[in-house]
């Protein structure tokens, strides 16, 4: 491949006029209360936080924040629906609720993925085509095993674990809060379930279905709030179980808080998966999964594929293609229907991205970065990548949790293998080879929970997800996702 | 020749791309430009057994006659028709910008001698074809018979010689997997084609959209290791707008702006010129007008 030839150019000539996705028909609260017993009520503190829309830094509702009597109402209000109606019900009515919300969810899917844009930043394409489906997917998924409990294990007899502490992140926000909800439902616990600080709202609207769908109070508690709330659930003398997907560092003091406890646990923390080329891949395919591996939802994927390994016979032109492929993505306005990247999700997680950006700069390696006009307000942050990196450069090392990439070479399979697991993480990786069998024993041999071959960041409520090492531990989705809920006796 | 057999093509990662190109969103003033282009990027087509001399300037006389209303909008890029047509063809667009193409080679089959396709060509050729869309032989390829299938492609392309610019038909249909249709592509552009085209239109399935992206991929590749663009004309199949806006897309994504010109990029169609002039009228009037005010035929 010659560098003398004229290097493409895809803007400027016939460039797409805005799409908007319609808001006209939306409405948001002024004010969210915690979703307790069944009821929408005021936290007992009478205290709110703002709810900010990342394209504009405007606010776009306040939202309840629970303090220590809220958190144990919800938590009382749990178990006595666990120890009542929740715990007498068949299984099959229980099936029937879980299958309720996702008929639901999917009735109500326009509106879900207009605000789940609004509120976290996130193009419309993604929500309207992603997270909601999949949310509604993986209730429909849950529902179905409710009554099947004891195929699932046979010879075993599964009892449900009682109260669950629930905590998931800002980034998926819905769709979190379905793979926490639909599988502890399945298996007959109940909930606690707080949303992240910054994506409250569509965790709100889902109390709003639940309670359409006439679950008995109880059953699933909404409460709000931040870090502090977190605290109190994880804290709670009365929860059997905690299950949280977030940061690592968050995930290790949770684990030191509960041990010496009865508190069983599932962690989805971080990760720093590696994306692998090699020299017989498809690899214009590949190039695609490296796009949507690293660019989805800005980065602010605990799986996303931040370190792309690429064989060395292909690196240049692995690279070209790369390079002209982020040409086309389009990057402003999550409710254009034609945005590949919107907005970070908060001020603060932009300074994290910009901090490891300086990093990477400043440790020597070369940055690219998609050049682009970005919005005057709000938080925003182009595609970017960095080559000439090696295993011991920051950027290779930690989660950054945004839209950057750090792109290494390899010679051999070997080599890869160990550079791939170098890593305190373990979440995930991605191979890209035409040959089925060195697919397979790369999936043998690197440590990641779960290994996408020749395609990367694809989710479905069949298949289990979790992490090795720091990534944390049990399942999530599939079979696999029933007994981190379950009492096998 | 040295073929570079390297490149592999994976089903699923192409139409996963092609569900992504067809999500974009394509609103007033884009979509306006979009179905100019398009106007002009189309190759009138009429290949039946029944073609005659009056049918012929009919299509001739409407490729220069598009719409009165908006002699605004270009024309279509060329009229396509069977070796015996094409005086008639030269003679009715003379006047005009619009190009003669003519299908050799003994289209659509290819079942033929060297012999014949290479007269048929010259005298397409010189009967004033500027355009000359061949067939490649499909049973030579599936006999694995690469270099055949080179050599004959490279003759031809000799034969066309500066008169006329050479497509090359690779007739999807009939190639079977993605990594065939690669291959092919990539025989037809190191022989010298200068446009690769899909399809006859005489088997189906025609144009795809994902058949479209893996020879657009082998022409960006050539792009890539030579700097020689080859131009792209899917065929068959395409007959509304919407559809056709997604392979410009396609083309925008993947090959950029060099490519969206008429010079590098062509629609086989019949029915499409009439879709694009009834979307543009809409985009213009903002009503849809009954399809009697569009000239058939």
């Amino acid at each position: 491949m010659s560098s003398k030839i004229k290097s493409l150019k895809y803007n400027g000539k016939w460039d797409f006029s805005t799409s908007i996705e319609s808001i006209e028909n939306l409405s948001i609260q002024k004010e969210y209360q915690l979703f307790i017993n069944g009821k929408f009520q005021k936290p007992v503190d009478k205290k709110y936080f703002p709810s900010i829309n990342p394209t504009n830094e405007q606010q776009l509702t306040r939202i309840a924040k629970a303090e220590s009597k809220d958190v144990d109402m919800a938590v009382n209000s749990a178990r006595a629906a666990f120890n009542g109606q929740w715990g007498e019900i068949s299984a099959k009515q229980r099936a029937k609720y879980i299958y309720r919300i996702a008929r639901i969810i999917q009735e109500k899917a326009k509106e879900l993925a207009v605000v789940e844009t609004l509120d976290g930043g996130k193009p419309i394409r993604e929500s309207r085509d992603i997270d909601i489906p999949l949310a509604a997917a993986h209730f429909f998924y849950y529902a179905g095993w409710a009554d099947k409990l004891n195929y699932a294990f046979p010879n075993r007899t599964p009892k449900p674990l009682g109260v669950v502490g629930q905590i998931i992140p800002w980034n998926f926000p819905l769709m979190m809060a379905a793979w926490k909800i639909a599988p502890a439902l399945a298996t007959g616990n109940t909930v606690v379930l707080k949303p992240a600080e910054s994506t409250s709202i569509t965790a709100l609207l889902l109390a709003e279905i639940i309670k359409e769908a006439e679950l008995p109070p109880g059953v699933v508690n909404i409460i709000t709030g931040d870090g502090s709330t977190g605290n109190l659930i994880v804290n709670h003398p009365d929860l059997n179980k905690i299950a949280f997907t977030g940061s690592t560092q968050v995930g290790k003091s949770i684990m030191q808080s509960i041990s010496g406890t009865n508190k069983r646990s599932t962690m989805e923390l971080g990760g720093k998966a590696a994306n692998i080329i090699f020299e017989d891949a498809p690899l214009d395919q590949a190039v695609e999964g490296v796009i949507n591996g690293i660019y989805f939802n800005q980065g602010h994927v605990c799986c996303a594929g931040s370190r792309l390994f690429i064989q060395e016979s292909v690196y240049d032109v692995v690279l070209r293609k790369l390079k002209d492929r982020m040409q086309s993505l389009v990057v402003g306005n999550p409710l254009d229907k034609n945005t590949d990247i919107g907005a970070v999700n908060s001020k603060q997680q932009l300074a994290t991205i910009q901090k490891y950006i300086d990093i990477g700069v400043k440790e020597g390696a070369d940055i690219f970065q998609l050049n682009c006009e970005l919005p005057k307000s709000g938080y925003w942050c182009p595609p970017t990548l960095f080559t000439n990196v090696s295993q011991s450069h920051s950027i290779a090392k930690e989660e950054i949790f945004g839209p950057v990439l750090a792109v290494q070479t390899f010679r051999t399979t070997q080599e890869v293998i160990n550079k791939a697991n170098n890593t305190p993480y373990g979440l995930s990786a991605g191979v890209w080879t035409d040959k089925g069998s060195k697919a397979f024993n790369l999936a043998s041999k690197l440590k990641a929970g779960v290994i996408w071959a020749n395609t990367y960041n694809k989710f479905d409520p069949t298949s289990p997800f979790g992490g090795y090492k720091e990534s944390g531990h049990g399942r999530e989705g599939g079979l696999h996702g029933l007994s981190p809920y379950l009492n096998l006796e | 020749m040295i073929l570079d057999l390297k490149t592999k093509v994976d089903k699923l990662g192409i139409e996963d791309r092609v569900s992504r190109i067809t999500k974009r969103s394509l609103k007033s003033e884009a979509k306006l430009q979009g179905l100019k282009m398009i106007l002009s990027m189309i190759d009138l087509t009429t290949l039946e057994g029944m073609d005659t001399n009056k049918r012929v300037e009919q299509l001739c006389y409407k490729a220069t006659h598009l719409h009165q209303e908006l002699p605004e909008l270009p024309n279509v890029a060329a009229v396509c028709v069977y070796p015996n047509m094409v005086k008639t063809a030269s003679n009715s667009l003379k006047d005009s910008e619009v190009k003669v193409a003519s299908v050799a080679t003994a289209f659509p089959s290819g079942n033929s001698s060297l012999e014949v396709k290479i007269q048929e060509t010259k005298e397409a050729v010189f009967n004033g074809a500027e355009e000359i869309d061949m067939v490649i032989s499909r049973g030579k390829f599936h006999s694995g018979e690469y270099n055949y299938v080179f050599d004959e492609i490279a003759i031809i392309k000799e034969n066309c010689g500066d008169k006329a610019r050479l497509k090359v038909i690779l007739e999807t249909g009939e190639l079977g997997d993605y990594d065939h249709i690669r291959l092919a592509s990539e025989i037809a552009i190191k022989a010298g084609a200068d446009f690769i085209k899909t399809s006859t239109g005489k088997i189906k399935p025609a144009a795809t959209l994902p058949i479209t992206l893996v020879m657009l991929e082998a022409i960006k590749d050539h792009y890539y290791n030579t700097g020689k663009m080859v131009g792209m004309k899917p065929a068959g199949g395409i007959s509304n707008s919407k559809l056709a806006l997604q392979y410009l897309v396609m083309v925008k994504e993947t090959l950029g702006n060099l490519w969206l010109d008429k010079h590098w990029f062509r629609f086989g169609a019949s029915s499409l010129a009439n879709d694009v002039l009834m979307q543009i009228l809409k985009q213009k009037t903002g009503v849809y007008q009954s399809n009697n005010y569009f000239s058939k035929g």
